[in-house]
């Protein structure tokens, strides 16, 4: 990437610049994708509590699967849906690792859906970054398990027809009724305000790792503006008329 | 002096466009250049409309945005 070529005046503090623990690599995201926001949002927690020499992140199958290129903290690729296992497995092995798996709906949430629930059945002491954006973005924009009934994807041209394919999956209420998970919350990242109560609430589930209260998932609304065929703009405007009622946000469980 | 100030990368833009949605006071426009990788890329068009609110930052999913403030000491000098 080149250099900012433009000098700054004097007088000028820099208030924002990329965070430490991004790496210099563009990502692969598609123009107006909520993946990146969510990325410099992990990358900012890992750098404000000065734990990136001991993180170690699962990276996912689907669109966030460089995501080891993108961060300066060592990483592990996992098979689809098999990151929170792998998180376990790390995380025994080496409880002073920080450890965080990254995925997406139609990682955690359709094939991985049994490591996901067990692992927070379990209570295991690591952080869970869900983005979910309610389609198959890597793949061509196919029906997820959390794609909103009537929405239009590849395998859906009709919408989905909940008769047949059932309903939008709802992870972190799921996930909220155990008594295993510490912290499961639902956030969006459609716009300013919100972005930053995401990086408040990435931010709660790390910490809750470093003090080793147990399990955390952060579960991102996010839009594929690729998938859904629409500009970025306006997927954001379809992610608040249409996404959030179906995915309401707020802490869903919260234990001390 | 505004105060103040965005610095886009211009490789890094993907010109999606949500930085110039979201900016609140019309500093951030569409350029009439391309980088490298094809995309029509964002610019700062009023400049001196820059508050440093950061919102185009926090949403820039690309972080191709850095903001630079104006000191306290300076912009009371200024005025």
């Amino acid at each position: 990437m080149s250099p900012v070529e433009t000098s700054i005046p004097a007088g000028y503090t820099k208030v924002f610049g990329r965070p430490n623990s991004l790496s210099d690599a563009p990502t692969t995201y598609c123009p107006g994708c909520h993946h990146g926001v969510a990325t410099r949002l992990v990358a900012e927690v890992i750098d404000e509590l000065g734990i990136q020499e001991r993180t170690v992140g699962i990276a996912p199958v689907g669109c966030a699967v460089f995501l080891y290129r993108f961060y300066r903290c060592d990483f592990v690729q996992a098979a689809h849906g098999r990151a929170c296992a792998v998180a376990t497995g790390l995380k025994r092995a080496n409880p002073e690792l920080i450890v965080f798996s990254y995925q997406g709906d139609g990682d955690l949430a359709a094939i991985g859906t049994a490591e996901t629930v067990h692992a927070a059945n379990r209570g295991e002491n690591i952080t869970v970054v869900f983005i979910n954006n309610q389609i198959y973005g890597m793949t061509g924009g196919e029906m997820a398990p959390t794609t909103l009934a009537g929405q239009h994807t590849t395998t859906t041209p009709r919408g989905r027809d909940v008769a047949t394919t059932g309903y939008p999956l709802k992870i972190s209420e799921m996930l909220a009724q155990l008594d295993g998970p510490t912290y499961i919350t639902r956030q969006s990242l459609h716009d300013a305000p919100h972005v930053a109560k995401a990086r408040k609430a990435l931010l709660t589930g790390f910490q809750n790792q470093v003090e080793g209260k147990g399990f955390s998932l952060v579960e991102l609304v996010a839009s594929c503006p690729t998938n859904f065929k629409m500009s970025p703009q306006k997927a954001n405007k379809w992610l608040v008329e249409q996404a959030l009622p179906a995915f309401p946000l707020g802490d869903l469980k919260v234990r001390d | 002096m505004p105060k103040g100030m965005t610095v886009i990368d211009k490789e890094r833009c993907k010109g999606c466009g949500l930085c110039v949605a979201a900016c609140p006071f019309g500093v951030l426009a569409f350029s009439e250049e391309h980088n490298s990788s094809g995309y029509n890329v964002a610019m700062a068009q009023h400049p001196e409309k820059c508050t440093a609110c950061m919102v185009c930052a926090q949403i820039c999913p690309d972080v191709a945005i850095e903001v630079y403030r104006l000191d306290r000491a300076e912009s009371k000098g200024a005025a």
